[in-house]
């Protein structure tokens, strides 16, 4: 079963406009905040244990907590670069629920008092971009942004900026560099963003999906946001689910769900005739599970940790039986291959070899001693660069030809895919 | 010589205040003249805007040719980008690209021969769940098939 929290109400079309959004309680937990003190709030996401849902899972209060009381304007940016493949649910958020995301932020600034925040759209989000843009003008008009909102005698500025193609852009420093009017190159840490971000003053990035959470949990309370969810993984979180399921789409679960149930129940299963043989459980980046792994997995972060995958962005990408493997790590090398900045050699390089060497294999040009060469040029792609694209291309790539060799064996030795053959003979 | 329009310019100059520094004004206003240049930023654009917005040519160059979705080449009226990543691949982006190459005399794999179409093959646009998908210049169009691709494309004005 789903569990709405989030996305409640994001059934009617009306909840997008703010007359809409304010007929389910829109805005009363702004009303509310403005009534706490701002480091009761931080507590309180602390308290919540409220993960960032953009990938990393890093904890948001904790991050809160980074940024240093030195007197300077702190900016709060919202994290919508939306591009790990696999990923639609901030789309989702943004077109049917802007005013959430609107109020998150408002909370959220309040809570670290910032005057000022962006949010961050990638450039091929024209139609949230819209909606987006139109929402912040019926924020600014009803009083909720700008000069003393509600009488509070808190201030603050929203301004939405539109970026122009590049994953890179998601990594939180490398946005802040494109939010500047640079190429998004990542930055290396430390300083955290949180002590020197935006212009080099103190800024919290934080995804879309993350800033609406903040909403729940000041309306509710931390208690009853960890109703759902885990320990270690309280509430819910919407997983984009693709790939070879029947009913594809955003679904809001507490964590901890099995995996299984997400696919077979939720997502109506596989076609008929089809098996199971693999899953992406977090976006592209996440080392993939055999089916036998995806079988028994929950998620949350500290299950797919343990199987040495990750939750990351909450995408699902479902692999059935008429997949080759081969081709499918082809495809997403070359993704990293084409989203490399080029700053850090292991990266720059590393990526342009895997593409090189997985598609020489797809070829039929393969040599058997290829296989090991992924995983020795990923191994020297790991922790050695500024930012985690490097190792976000490694750990597919050596999941992928550690889980299936022997369909990568097979495809070096032929020259050609064992499941396409399997799949024709059917 | 490229210059932008009067009410091109009023944009540039707004953007120019908009944000804490000018220099976050040259993505929006790069947008800006990749529109009315029919599609593309051609080096004179550059030093066109680089007058304009009174910066440095190579911040200007430097934005243009980090983001894919700045074109350094004239394309056609419609730039068609076909999803070739996984969950679109899984579900026939590929061979959705394929198909449109050859359905719209496209011969190159990249320009139709009449100038109306240009063709990319791209990375995730974040429609996995109803792959394979499309963007035609701002606008996404999902749960293709190739017959409906095909008569989306013929479609347009």
């Amino acid at each position: 079963m789903e569990v709405k929290v989030l996305t409640k109400h994001y059934d009617k079309p009306e909840y997008r406009s703010l007359e809409g959004y304010k007929k389910y309680g829109g805005y009363e937990v702004l009303k509310k905040a403005l009534g706490m003190k701002p480091e009761e709030i931080v507590a309180q996401v602390k308290e919540a244990g409220l993960r960032g849902r953009g990938g990393a899972g890093f904890p948001t209060g904790v991050k809160w907590g980074f940024l240093p009381n030195n007197g300077e304007p702190r900016y709060l940016v919202c994290n919508a670069d939306e591009g790990e493949p696999g990923t639609f649910k901030d789309r989702m958020m943004m077109e049917k629920a802007p005013h959430q995301l609107i109020e998150g932020m408002l909370i959220s600034a309040y809570a670290i008092q910032s005057k000022k925040s962006y949010i961050y759209i990638r450039g091929e989000y024209m139609e949230p971009y819209r909606i987006v843009e139109k929402a912040i003008q019926e924020a600014y008009d009803a009083g909720f942004l700008g000069k003393n909102i509600l009488g509070s005698g808190f201030d603050h500025d929203m301004d939405v900026y539109r970026g122009a193609g590049a994953y890179i852009c998601g990594e939180e420093t490398a946005l802040l560099s494109s939010l500047e009017g640079k190429k998004g190159q990542p930055k290396l840490k430390p300083p955290f963003p949180a002590v020197e971000g935006y212009l080099r003053k103190p800024t919290i990035v934080n995804n879309v999906e993350t800033l609406a959470a903040v909403v729940t949990i000041v309306k509710d309370g931390p208690k009853e946001y960890r109703k759902y969810g885990t320990e270690k993984s309280p509430g819910t979180k919407i997983f984009s689910v693709s790939g070879n399921v029947l009913k594809p789409g955003n679904y809001e679960v507490p964590l901890g769900y099995p995996l299984k149930d997400l696919i077979y129940n939720l997502c109506g299963g596989l076609k008929p005739g089809r098996q199971l043989k693999a899953v992406i459980p977090g976006g592209s980046s996440a080392p993939v599970l055999t089916a036998e792994e995806a079988e028994r997995a929950t998620l949350d972060y500290e299950c797919l940790a343990e199987m040495k995958s990750m939750l990351g962005s909450g995408a699902v990408i479902v692999i059935d039986d008429s997949n080759c493997m081969v081709d499918l790590l082809k495809v997403i090398m070359h993704f990293y291959h084409h989203e490399s900045c080029g700053q850090c050699t292991p990266c720059r390089e590393g990526t342009g070899w895997l593409d090189k060497i997985v598609g020489s294999i797809y070829k039929g040009e393969g040599r058997l001693q290829d296989i090991q060469l992924v995983e020795q040029v990923s191994k020297h792609m790991m922790g050695r660069t500024i930012c985690a694209l490097s190792d976000a291309a490694a750990m597919p790539a050596i999941s992928f030809v550690q889980k299936f060799r022997s369909e990568f064996e097979f495809y070096v030795r032929e020259g050609r895919s064992k499941v396409k053959e399997v799949i024709a003979n059917a | 010589m490229f210059e932008l329009s009067k009410e091109g310019v009023e944009f540039v100059k707004k953007e120019m205040q908009r944000y804490e520094t000018k220099r976050s004004a040259i993505i929006p206003a790069l947008y800006k003249v990749q529109e009315e240049n029919g599609g593309w930023v051609s080096p004179e654009c550059v030093t066109y805007l680089s007058q304009l917005m009174d910066l440095p040519e190579v911040w200007i160059n430097e934005v243009l040719n980090f983001y894919t979705m700045f074109n350094k080449e004239p394309v056609g009226k419609y730039h068609v980008q076909v999803c070739c990543n996984v969950s679109c691949a899984m579900n026939g982006g590929r061979e959705l690209a394929d198909h449109l190459c050859k359905e719209l005399n496209i011969k190159d794999g990249r320009h139709s021969e009449d100038g109306r179409y240009t063709l990319s093959r791209v990375e995730c646009l974040g429609s996995c769940g109803t792959a394979p998908m499309m963007q035609v210049n701002d606008k996404y169009y999902e749960n293709l098939t190739k017959e409906s691709a095909v008569q989306i494309l013929k479609e347009l004005p």
